[in-house]
């Protein structure tokens, strides 16, 4: 191949970011755990399956290690029994990693408003996008990973996240 | 359903008890709960009353004894039953009851940190408290391994998690299992991880708000929970619905019990690796889910039933789309059915795999599905046909030995079964009035709200004082996907319940998981798990 050819390496080379890049891959290869306790884990089982189909968005390899995963799903109630083990597996997810709550219960308690329901995650772990609905409809949720990913490009790459995020189990 | 409730005294519960097992034939310990008099208006002599709920081996009566406590112990029946074992830790956990000569009498629900008994009525309902470890379960392990004289180190058996937060263990359930190679040779369980304090809830809202949060008790037949509380109340009530509301009711409540059951096998296929399975099972219920929030406005969580009826009647066109509904739901049962029946591989990795006896079965509490798959013909639409059952035509599904393959196939064939009641409700649904006409139980139209001083009384009142129930106590129970559903109500006389029990089916199926699954490999621990169909929101409520 005639490398002085200027033509020929316009072609063969792309300059960009290096932030693009890795944005770009990350975007459509989020890989999520399914934190499932209650009704809305229900409803992501319908988001995975063939009518909604999460895998149109690049996220439906469902990981069931936190280890493998950077996109936390948590659908349903949180108690506080449950909350050191959410806890445990957010601490576990490398980083960089996001945090989606679906459902009322896991963003605000619901209306469980009582002495046994964690009144929101984001008393423990951070959360990016919070959705709405008891409990949501599948759409919101695929529109929550759509969120995420629209969030991500505004990463600065190598940077930690949510390093200032103190919870009530932190404190400990 | 004849039901008969007798007063005892402390000191007798247990003889009595042994006698209504052994010579009178009450088998099937169904619950246990107990009632805080501190608020009554009336108070009684003693704080504490618990309330023993059994039925009859004909399953046509059920006997209810009521014992006033002078102090806050009694003696355990934990010997007599195997259910009674969960029953009186909830209780214990929940209102503080020491059951004297209970082996292992240790919190249930709520964490181990939690101080103070949540369903005592001096128990402020927002009183959270925070958690911050996880127990170990070494401390019910370690005795059931001296039991069977296996150590830990000496016969190099390890202990494994299977939850609380594990794919298949189908929402937060845990299990601590010792193996010896593949196989488990003991394991328990902890539950509690769901608990949403429901019960509590009911004390603090009206009759008519409560049933959003019995949607939430076994959410994937939403419906059939919202029945049977209306249906319990509406007894205390002494009401009835007219015609077309029952069959709105039965039409509903057969779809519900499908869906559940979609779930419950598309989800245990999918365990197993038969994804296939999966999409054709879990396609129809979609389905299902656009008729259902077509005709209710939600896919999941319908709310559908009110005290004395519905929110509204059927929508126009709905035969059409219940029709093509159905079509598909039996093709995906067929092409499902195509491929397991006769597989090898299905069969071998299910047939006799935890099986329970007859006897077993209803020793745990084991109702439904669950106790049919082993061979006993109780189901609640028979025994005590309700809501015009005994006039629909179809069969009740009975397996034989119990095993995993019993209780799945049992929820194919149910399925069908429900088809065909559906269809019959179709062709018989009445015109007419859905709702009773009793002005202070149902909502007046919006015309009479909105169009004159009376009907906005009327809507004011029932909104803010809700439905007055009767002063009593009631237990009533419907044949809900799972099992018996029940519901015991204890009412003062106001529009919010003095106090609400749950008898939920999952509750004691999972009671008996650890012991059933013994002896067996931990990838047969999770199909039995798919099998029993354990709804944790139901289960620790």
């Amino acid at each position: 191949m005639d490398v002085s050819n200027r033509h020929l390496l316009d072609e063969a080379v792309v300059t960009t970011k290096l932030d693009a890049v890795i944005d770009w891959g990350r975007e459509a290869s989020l890989w999520p755990f399914v934190f499932g306790t209650a009704c809305c884990a229900i409803e992501f089982m319908a988001t995975a399956a063939s009518r909604y189909d999460i895998s149109r968005f690049g996220a439906e390899v469902l990981r069931f290690s936190p280890r493998h995963a950077d996109l936390l799903i948590v659908a349903g109630t949180i108690s506080y029994k449950q909350a050191p083990i959410l806890k445990q597996i957010w601490d576990q997810m490398p980083e960089p990693k996001w945090c989606v709550a679906i459902g009322a219960c896991a963003s605000t308690g619901g209306f469980y408003d009582n002495y046994t329901t964690l009144q929101g995650i984001d008393e423990i772990i951070p959360v990016d996008v919070y959705v709405a609905g008891c409990p949501p409809r599948p759409e919101a949720i695929l529109d929550a990973v759509m969120d995420i990913q629209r969030q991500l490009k505004r990463e600065e790459k190598f940077a930690l996240r949510n390093q200032e995020f103190k919870g009530r189990l932190d404190d400990l | 359903m004849i039901s008969k409730s007798l007063d005892l005294k402390e000191d007798i519960l247990y003889q009595t008890v042994q006698n209504a097992k052994e010579k009178e034939g009450f088998i099937l310990l169904l619950d246990i709960t107990c009632i805080d008099n501190l608020h009554k208006a009336h108070p009684s002599s003693s704080r504490f009353e618990l309330v023993y709920i059994l039925r009859h081996r004909d399953f046509l009566e059920t006997r209810i004894y009521k014992v006033a406590l002078m102090q806050e112990s009694i003696q355990s029946i934990s010997r007599l039953f195997e259910s009674a074992d969960w029953a009186e830790r909830e209780v214990y956990d929940q209102y503080g009851i020491i059951f004297k000569g209970h082996k292992n009498l240790k919190r249930l629900l709520n964490h181990m940190e939690f101080k103070g008994h949540p369903l005592r009525k001096d128990y402020e309902i927002t009183k959270g408290q925070i958690c911050t470890y996880s127990q170990d379960l070494m401390d019910e392990m370690i005795p059931l391994l001296k039991e069977r004289e296996l150590e830990l180190q000496k016969d190099n058996l390890m202990v494994v998690n299977l939850g609380p937060s594990h794919p298949a263990s189908h929402g937060t359930i845990r299990t601590l299992a010792a193996l010896d190679g593949e196989t488990i040779v003991a394991a328990a369980s902890e539950i509690g991880y769901l608990h949403r304090g429901f019960e509590k809830s009911c004390e603090n809202h009206n009759y008519n708000q409560i049933i959003p949060y019995t949607d939430r008790l076994n959410y994937c037949s939403a419906i059939m929970n919202n029945i049977a509380f209306a249906k319990t109340v509406e007894e205390m009530l002494d009401v009835t619905l007219p015609d077309r509301g029952i069959f709105i009711r039965v039409l509903v409540g057969e779809l519900s019990r499908i869906i559940d059951h979609l779930v419950c096998l598309s989800a245990g296929l999918l365990d197993m690796g038969a994804q296939t399975n999966y999409w054709y099972l879990f396609n129809p219920r979609n389905d299902a889910y656009d008729f259902l929030s077509k005709l209710t406005g939600a896919r999941l969580t319908n709310s559908y039933m009110r005290i004395g009826g519905m929110t509204h009647d059927l929508y126009e066109g709905w035969e059409s789309d219940l029709k093509t509904v159905l079509e598909k739901i039996d093709f995906g049962i067929t092409e499902s059915l195509k491929m397991i029946v006769g597989n090898r591989i299905y069969n071998d990795r299910i047939t006799d795999v935890s099986p329970v006896s007859k006897k077993e079965a209803i020793g745990y509490g084991f109702t439904g599905p669950n106790l049919r798959a082993s061979g006993v013909a109780f189901d609640l639409r028979f025994s005590n046909p309700y809501y015009f059952y005994d006039n629909f035509e179809f069969d009740m599904v009975v397996g034989s030995v119990g095993d995993t393959y019993d209780r799945m196939m049992v929820r194919f064939d149910e399925m069908n079964e429900s088809m065909k009641i559906i269809r019959q409700a179709m062709t018989q649904m009445p015109g007419g009035e859905f709702n009773i006409s009793d002005k202070s139980i149902i909502m007046p139209s919006k015309e009479s709200i909105y169009g004159g001083i009376e009907g906005m009384m009327n809507q004011f009142k029932l909104v803010i004082d809700g439905v007055k129930v009767p002063e009593g106590e009631h237990y009533s129970s419907y044949e809900a996907a799972n099992g018996e559903l029940g519901f015991y109500i204890v009412s003062d006389g106001s529009g919010t319940p003095y106090k609400v029990k749950v008898r939920p089916p999952s509750f004691y199926h999972l009671a008996a998981y650890p012991k059933i699954i013994e002896k067996y490999q931990v990838a047969d621990a999770i199909m039995t798990l798919g099998s029993l169909n354990i709804i944790a929101g139901e289960m620790d409520r």
